[in-house]
């Protein structure tokens, strides 16, 4: 349960960290809150030669609100999520889903950035990014590019990052009164990793849905948006008869994987059931 | 590459300097470097919350921290809290409700409640059950734990203070 030796570096920028992580040739990790990285390199699932520490990059912090977008520096941590006034008011997925993940002590020293590279599909901010249509700013020798969310997640814990690539900063299209925002997730006890999670934002028009986005966690090797379910919403009143058609619609956006303990079947009702819940209560909240 | 790195740290209001590996984990030097052995290494994975000590005022596990990582930094641990006696009305009320049975866990339970106390002065039972999600007790006593807490959240409310706790004679 000890980690094999590594070299420890505390880069003060964006570029030094980048080049301190290119002269490693491929044999270093980034490390920030370290919540995840940790217990791999406890367990040596990892063992990186080299360990670059960013948690002390003044550009990679910061929370702020721009010509109507959010943007959240990558080592924002997961309590900020939870508490911070404007994320509660312009992305408050995030808040929403913040209780959910993990414990206080490893939402204390999480960060939103470590949790969106690591894309583990049983996470919640990942997924909420995707609801949101979040951009990623992602930093390289070559310069700064910016993905939306709906490119960056590839496949199982693989990203749009190349090796040695920094997530700088999130940008997130700033939620107003139009929208309207639930999460849930169901697991067997809180803390545990869900069984099925969903964010669901509507912005409305009247008493209509003009546009939807609903992401699931925990239902493949990625976050998946619901793009069949957000369809059969879009242009109707959110009514119990246009909830029932999104819950069917799931079945074209969800192809759950068998495990032993959750058979395909079973996570697919699992996430109507959640899904009926969120439009449930977004319907009486109008 | 065992090259030891120096390393400044502020530990229960002390500056110390000292070394450690990059691959120490902050609480393998506070036990084994500073004899500091209330923190308690359980599971070293952060599952736990055995190893909880305050790290610039909040909460974290000392096994998912590098030493290096808290260079620069303030740390609490449960012996630097009851000396001040920050704690002394939860450490009278865990006794007196028999809030730890084999104690593995109690440093780990002290500082989460501490912690949530701090944020939420009068929490319910169920935010006491939530704050104290990731704090294992394997002998299970957590019906006393929950009840010391909402003692002690009662019990500031109305003002009363604790005198410093003190072990008894053996």
């Amino acid at each position: 349960m000890k980690a094999r030796a590594f070299s420890y570096f505390r880069p003060a920028t964006i570029t030094e960290a980048l080049t301190v992580f290119a002269v490693a040739g491929g044999e270093a990790s980034y490390i920030a809150g370290g919540q995840s990285l940790v217990p791999a390199l406890a367990l040596r699932l990892q063992a990186p030669e080299r360990l670059v520490d960013i948690a002390h990059i003044d550009a990679l912090r910061g929370i702020s609100l721009e010509d109507g977008w959010l943007r959240l520096g990558a080592l924002t941590r997961h309590v900020e999520a939870h508490d911070d006034p404007l994320i509660a008011a312009h992305a408050p997925l995030l808040a929403l889903a913040a209780p959910h993940v993990a414990h206080p002590a490893i939402r204390n020293r999480g960060t939103l950035g470590g949790s969106v590279a690591l894309a583990d599909p049983a996470s919640e901010f990942p997924a909420m990014m995707l609801a949101m249509g979040a951009e990623m700013e992602i930093a390289g020798t070559e310069g700064t590019r910016r993905v939306p969310a709906d490119s960056f997640f590839l496949d199982l814990y693989q990203t749009a990052l190349e090796p040695g690539e920094l997530l700088v900063a999130f940008h997130i299209p700033a939620a107003g009164p139009e929208h309207r925002c639930a999460f849930d997730e169901l697991a067997r006890r809180r803390g545990d990793y869900a069984i099925v999670g969903c964010g669901t934002m509507l912005t409305m028009s009247g008493a209509e849905t003009s546009s939807a986005r609903i992401a699931f966690l925990a239902v493949g090797a990625t976050p998946v948006r619901a793009r069949a379910a957000e369809a059969s919403l879009v242009g109707r009143r959110l009514d119990s008869e246009t909830i029932r058609s999104a819950q069917a619609a799931l079945a074209e956006d969800l192809d759950p994987p068998d495990d032993e303990q959750v058979p395909a079947a079973m996570r697919l009702h699992l996430a109507r059931v959640l899904l009926g819940r969120l439009l449930g209560s977004l319907a009486e909240a109008a | 590459m065992t090259t030891l790195r120096p390393l400044s740290l502020m530990v229960n209001g002390e500056t110390l300097t000292c070394f450690a590996e990059p691959r120490e984990t902050l609480a393998d030097l506070l036990r084994r470097g500073l004899e500091l052995t209330g923190t308690h290494t359980g599971c070293e994975m952060g599952v736990c919350g055995a190893c909880l000590v305050m790290l610039d005022g909040a909460p974290v596990h000392a096994c998912l921290l590098f030493a290096v990582q808290a260079e620069g930094s303030a740390i609490e641990t449960i012996e630097g809290l009851t000396a001040k006696t920050a704690i002394a009305d939860l450490q009278c009320a865990f006794h007196d409700r028999n809030a730890l049975q084999c104690g593995f866990c109690t440093p780990g339970m002290l500082v989460t409640a501490q912690a949530l106390l701090a944020r939420n002065p009068q929490p319910s039972r169920a935010e006491i059950r939530d704050a104290l999600s990731g704090n294992y007790c394997r002998c299970t006593g957590y019906e006393a734990i929950v009840d010391a807490i909402e003692t002690v959240a009662r019990r500031r409310a109305a003002g009363e203070v604790a005198a410093a706790f003190a072990e008894e004679p053996a």
